[in-house]
């Protein structure tokens, strides 16, 4: 077992857990952060997307030790229903999912998206989603949520 | 009773000596004993009396009303679809109802959530119901208020005197806190439950909620993280688990080494229990770790596999089916066929497809004595329920089940396994146990959608009409839906059926032939030595059937010269439903009528090409147009968009609609283009997002969408029926662009290559 120092939504967390443990699970379970969702474990879905450092970054194949004083930031520390960030409005205003499993990838993915670049063209969007997988195929409103998104902070 | 198979001297005889390289699993005696050895039948029912309205209701003192349910929201938003419905009977609010969904306790049961029924069934029930209680309500008002009740007005749950507003008594005053303690009619149970059927609805020209864009009750959490899925449930003392997962259902596990895991911090337990094999420990990753380290020495399976998906095509040609159904028979397809100037026959391929939900399976279980509550994400919470019950020899209403809803799962929840392994585990440890499945547990061992072998024998005769419709399909039965075992049931000595549930249903197809035919085979399956399980995957068989279907009326009219949309209005003059939505698909998308192939043999690097196909499932109707451009060096095809004419009866939610047609489409075009389970002759090889990819956002076509709202029908489903057509439409539409045939789906660029070089039909 070990320590480990997290910055989680400008919290300092220190957990006592095996270090080989996937960031994810800590997330879920330690800290009681239910955003970031288990999708396949292997980096290959965006489920478990974070943001660290500015970077979406896939928290199912991440040692949580490499996420040691690191800024982390997951879907509850950009909003909350009561107040929502404008990409959890723009979501909500496109009424952009059906299961809503994938949605904390999508957010997290724009989120890193729209710090970089505030007016991302569809391809851009596109591109920096690819690796998002939605099965319900809320692809198009997705799009135009993180467009509305866009405009609102323009 | 007819031995299922041909034995392998006959089959080599049928298929005049091609050897077929795999044998049948489980020889015909042992299936019989199995049939005749069935588990304890499986009760599907349960819950609360359908006939007292507080079974429907409840109305808080401050207003607030709650809506129980056991038809439960899969994520497509018929939870607020039923609010809305509910909302507008009673007049009250939108924004003061709550859908308590899925508890059994707490509802009637409504029956499984699947077959995209829920508003078409449980749509009038609800609605009945709050009928019912706004009578009820009316009648305590009027007493209350010495006023007839035909003199009274309701808005926003507030009952006044029409004449004199200012005379007023809310419902909560009326009943808030309280019970109804009111009896209503009811007959019939779960899909054909009737409810207070003497209680007149009001009108639909009344309605200002259900035909509204009412914004989803369960989206602003779902983008917040605070939204409660199964996968989310946390119960104090509660334990994490994972199952090991054997080769085939049947294996045992000859040997489990626990020295294999020692060192793994925080391990609980290795559960053994009949060929059940998984694992407790205190944290999530601990089990994980454990169930990978686990070494279990597996029995053999017991034979061999189709070795892949062209053997499984093979198998399906060359064994005798066990059940035999004509879905639709009129006129004399022989007669038609010989009378036919020019004959028609082709063979069509569907896959072994997955549903894929985004995460996989989970369930939460406390087994405590003989009393046991589980949560999860289940179609069918009273199936489940007493499938558990079962597992555990308790009685049902012992097991309390909780729905929370999981990944959108369109159909693989119906035969919900996580329940029972976390239940197992439970019992083992003597705490509540949470399991999730690992992406290959899900991928792996998730029933799939039956392939298809379809063939269809057609005629046209001088004048282009259509002499004869001659359809054959081969396909496998579901091993796991509806009453059969899950998994753990079955490693612990649950028999499921002898042969599963066979194909129902017929070609699909809208039109009026004269002679027209349909015959359904069901060819046997393994149901516990097998590593692809089956069951109901959204629309079953539907894409398929109208791939195959869609394709033959598109050869016909290019043979026929006459334009493809006009050659199938042809035969709908008796389904005006079927006829309107296919022009307003025309209309919209600017169809300009055309002889197909348009262009083939052009020359450039892209290939433009368009088609068209339509569909019916359970009262709905749908007209799909594809566009594509097929790159012909590389044989890849790009749906660019897809027009789609949608009517459904009344509309409830137009935006709601549109969400679940836009997801249909763009799924429908992902499985039509790229999705195959692959596998071999010791199981499933598609064990991961790349091994079985599915659509990206750089891949997604637009979706144009025309809506028939018919109001003075009833709601019929749309979770399933816009996903039907858009791999025949874009099918023809590869076969307007290269002037070949796609016979087999996923149209991979290898198909489409072959079609190309193909050429013209």
């Amino acid at each position: 077992m070990a320590r480990v120092s997290l910055r989680v939504n400008g919290a300092a967390r220190t957990v006592d857990v095996d270090p080989t443990t996937p960031l994810l699970y800590v997330l879920r379970n330690d800290l009681g952060l239910h955003g970031p969702k288990f999708g396949c474990g292997l980096g290959q879905c965006g489920a478990c997307t974070v943001v660290m450092d500015g970077a979406a970054v896939r928290s199912c194949s991440l040692p949580v030790t490499a996420a040691r004083n690191r800024a982390i930031t997951t879907l509850e520390g950009l909003g909350t229903s009561a107040r929502p960030h404008r990409l959890q409005r723009a979501f909500i205003a496109e009424q952009a999912a059906q299961c809503g499993m994938c949605m904390n990838g999508m957010l997290m993915t724009a989120a890193a998206l729209l710090d970089r670049n505030p007016n991302p063209s569809v391809a851009q969007i596109k591109n920096a989603l690819d690796g998002n997988l939605c099965r319900c195929a809320s692809h198009l409103r997705v799009i135009r949520a993180i467009q509305r998104a866009a405009r609102d902070q323009a | 009773m007819t031995p299922p198979a041909l034995s392998r001297r006959e089959l080599l005889k049928a298929t005049g000596g091609l050897l077929v390289g795999f044998k049948l699993f489980e020889p015909v005696p042992r299936l019989l004993a199995q049939g005749l050895q069935g588990g304890t039948p499986l009760s599907n029912a349960g819950g609360l009396a359908a006939d007292q309205l507080d079974s429907w209701l409840a109305i808080a003192p401050d207003g607030t009303v709650s809506v129980f349910t056991s038809k439960v929201d899969l994520g497509t938003g018929t939870g607020t679809a039923l609010g809305q419905i509910v909302a507008e009977e009673l007049d009250v609010a939108i924004a003061n109802i709550r859908m308590e969904i899925g508890d059994t306790t707490r509802s009637v049961d409504q029956g499984r959530t699947s077959a995209s029924r829920t508003l078409e069934r449980a749509g009038p029930q609800m609605r009945q119901a709050a009928a019912a209680a706004r009578q009820e309500l009316l009648a305590r008002a009027s007493a209350r208020l010495g006023t007839p009740a035909d003199r009274l007005a309701v808005a926003d749950g507030v009952v006044r005197v029409a004449a004199d507003p200012a005379k007023s008594i809310s419902y909560a005053a009326l009943v808030g806190g309280q019970r109804f303690n009111t009896k209503v009619p009811a007959s019939g149970e779960q899909w054909d439950l009737k409810v207070a059927p003497d209680v007149t609805p009001k009108h639909p020209k009344e309605y200002t909620v259900v035909g509204t864009s009412v914004p989803r009750f369960d989206l602003p959490q779902k983008f917040t993280g605070e939204f409660p899925y199964a996968h989310e449930v946390r119960v104090p003392g509660m334990l994490h688990g994972r199952v090991v997962r054997p080769p085939v259902v049947n294996s045992k596990p000859a040997r489990v080494d626990e020295t294999s895991i020692r060192g793994i911090p925080d391990m609980v337990k290795v559960v053994q229990e009949g060929s059940f094999v998984g694992v407790v420990a205190q944290t999530e990753w601990a089990a994980i770790r454990a169930a990978r380290a686990l070494k279990v020495t597996w029995s053999p399976p017991p034979g061999q596999f189709p070795a892949g998906p062209d053997a499984m095509y093979d198998y399906l040609r060359n064994t005798r089916g066990f059940t035999e159904r004509v879905g639709v028979e009129n006129g004399n397809v022989a007669a038609g066929l010989t009378g036919a100037a020019r004959r028609f026959e082709a063979t069509y391929r569907w896959p072994f497809q997955m549903h894929g939900m985004i995460a996989p399976s989970c369930a939460v279980a406390d087994v405590q004595g003989d009393k046991a509550t589980i949560w999860s994400g289940s179609q069918a919470p009273f199936i489940t329920r007493n499938g558990v019950a079962r597992l555990l020899g308790l009685r049902d209403e012992n097991v309390h089940f909780i729905y929370r809803e999981g990944s959108g799962c369109f159909g693989r929840l119906e035969p919900d396994d996580a329940p029972e392994d976390a239940a197992l585990l439970s019992r083992a440890v003597g705490r509540p146990v949470r399991v999730q499945w690992m992406r290959d547990d899900e991928h792996g061992w998730e029933p799939k959608g039956p392939p298809q072998l379809i063939t269809i024998r057609s005629g046209l005769d001088g004048q282009g009409r259509v002499t004869a419709w001659d359809y054959v399909e081969r396909t496998l039965p579901w091993t796991d839906a509806r009453l059969s075992p899950m998994l753990a049931s079955r490693q612990t000595g649950i028999r499921p059926d002898e042969n599963g549930l066979p194909i129902g249903g017929n070609d699909g197809t809208p039109y009026a032939f004269e002679h027209r035919k349909a015959t359904l085979v069901a060819i046997p399956w393994m149901m516990n030595a097998n590593p692809l399980r089956t069951a109901n995957l959204r629309a079953p068989y539907g894409q398929g059937r109208c791939f195959a279907s869609e394709s033959q009326m598109d050869e016909m009219a290019a043979a026929a010269s006459i334009d493809p949309v006009e050659f199938r209005l042809r035969y709908l003059a008796a389904n005006t439903r079927a006829a309107d939505v296919l022009r307003a698909a025309a209309e919209r998308a600017g169809w300009q009528a055309r002889r197909s192939p348009r262009a083939p043999g052009g020359t450039g690097t892209t290939a433009a090409g368009r088609g068209v196909a339509i569909s019916g499932l359970a009262g709905t109707l749908v007209a799909q147009i594809a566009d594509i451009d097929i790159d012909r060096s590389t044989g890849r095809i790009a749906v660019k968009k897809i027009t789609v004419a949608h009517d459904c009866g009344i509309i409830v939610n137009p935006d709601g609609l549109r969400n679940q047609i836009e997801g249909n489409v763009i799924q429908s075009v992902s499985r039509s283009l790229m999705e195959e389970v692959g596998f071999d002759s010791a199981g499933v090889k598609s064990l991961d997002w790349t091994s079985y990819p599915i659509i990206r956002f750089r891949d997604i076509p637009d979706v144009d969408i025309v809506l028939i709202d018919r109001r003075e029908m009833p709601p019929f489903g749309a979770g399933e029926a816009s996903s039907i057509a858009t791999a025949a439409a874009s099918a023809n539409a590869g076969f307007d662009a290269l002037g070949g045939r796609l016979r087999q789906a996923p149209f991979t660029p290898e198909r489409v290559l072959r079609a190309l070089r193909a050429g013209a039909v």
